[in-house]
């Protein structure tokens, strides 16, 4: 045993603090938990969607194919669509993601008549290679996504988004 | 560390008066179990206050991912409880807290009226203990309907029919509950829902307080 007494007050203090802590843990760690469970879920998409594009009808320049699949968004499951520029690059297909890496805005393929072959974002200017390198000076900080490309019975099938690895 | 800066707070703005008011009060020795075992009974009215700060905070966490929809409702619910990590447990709280809350505040109103505290000079405060002990009834009531299950529906169909059984009245406080003269639906969740989160808890708060400020400024009664 130590020297140093522990007074009634200080044995009041540790008792009442550890049992009040327990039973404010016990209550808030579940609320805790439940409220950044988003943060914690796992996430389970990656399977390929099919697109209504040819893969023998695409060429060196970039169109624009829509894709629809169903997103399941907690308690509310619907069909959304969502836009690729899919283009071929020698033997192999580029599939970019439209969404601009400033801030999120949807980019167009040679809708700026000053700088023709470019992906172009309405809002803030920014501009991409065809490659989907982000051209210095714009605002984008980064080269667009690029989804997962497959071929089934002829058609073009997207997968998940993935770095853009052409740049 | 936390020393420091609670000192350096202190010597600006003098809190400790703040809290010593609020946390050093006396504690008669007829209401402290640790002399008496009986006087337990004292101990309702704060058990009571402890299980509403519970539905209070499980309830604002519940909000995160209900929403008071007849389309979704049901559904969010579901999801929070079964897909949401320790949904059921949140989900549990706030369900068995609102009948624990009904217990312990009759429980504390038996203490009360056995005691005699109720009497002169603390009339008022039993008064506000009342309005307290309907508001906890109208949370129960709104609370129910939320879920939007078979068993709310028709709980709540019966209970607007009683209120509507009223004389004169009855039909008006059906409509306005209910949001529309005959159906109980969508006006009626979105209703039972701004009711329950906004307009019964901001009541509650004032008159809790009214009822701490009271029993603050009289003191504890007597013992028998």
């Amino acid at each position: 045993m130590s020297n140093n007494r522990v007074s009634r007050r200080q044995f009041l203090n540790y008792t009442l603090t550890g049992v009040g802590g327990f039973m404010a843990a016990g209550i808030l760690m579940p609320m805790v938990r439940f409220a950044i469970d988003p943060a914690l879920q796992t996430k389970t998409d990656g399977d390929f969607v099919q697109t209504s594009q040819k893969v023998a009808d695409l060429t060196e320049e970039p169109v624009k194919v829509d894709f629809s699949y169903e997103q399941v968004d907690a308690w509310y499951t619907s069909e959304v669509t969502d836009t690729a520029w899919v283009y071929k690059s020698g033997d192999s297909i580029v599939a970019l993601s439209p969404v601009c890496k400033h801030l999120g805005c949807t980019v167009n393929w040679n809708s700026d008549t000053e700088h023709p072959n470019q992906f172009f974002c309405a809002c803030h200017g920014g501009r991409y290679e065809k490659t989907g390198k982000n051209i210095p000076g714009t605002p984008p900080l980064g080269p667009l996504d690029a989804y997962e490309v497959s071929e089934k019975d002829g058609f073009l099938l997207l997968g998940k988004k993935i770095a853009n690895n052409l740049v | 560390m936390l020393n420091k800066i609670y000192d350096w707070v202190d010597e600006r703005l003098d809190i400790t008066p703040i809290w010593r008011d609020i946390a050093d009060h006396e504690v008669p020795e007829h209401v402290n179990p640790a002399h008496h075992f009986s006087a337990f009974v004292y101990c309702f009215g704060g058990l009571t206050f402890f299980i509403t700060v519970i539905q209070i905070l499980s309830g604002m966490f519940l909000t995160m991912y209900y929403v008071p929809d007849v389309e979704n409702a049901w559904k969010s619910v579901y999801y929070l409880q079964n897909e949401v990590a320790f949904g059921e447990i949140v989900r549990g709280m706030h369900h068995w807290g609102a009948s624990l809350v009904i217990v312990m505040m009759f429980l504390h109103t038996l203490r009360v009226f056995f005691t005699g505290s109720y009497k002169k000079p603390r009339e008022l405060n039993w008064i506000v203990g009342v309005l307290i002990f309907c508001v906890m009834l109208g949370l129960g009531f709104t609370g129910y309907l939320l879920p939007w299950d078979m068993k709310a529906l028709f709980a709540t169909k019966v209970g607007i029919e009683i209120a509507a059984s009223v004389p004169f009245i009855g039909e008006l406080i059906k409509v306005l509950l209910a949001g529309d003269a005959t159906i109980i639906g969508a006006q009626t969740l979105t209703r039972f829902f701004a009711i329950h989160v906004f307009f019964l808890p901001a009541a509650l708060f004032a008159l809790l307080a009214a009822h701490f400020i009271m029993i603050r400024r009289q003191g504890i009664s007597g013992p028998l």
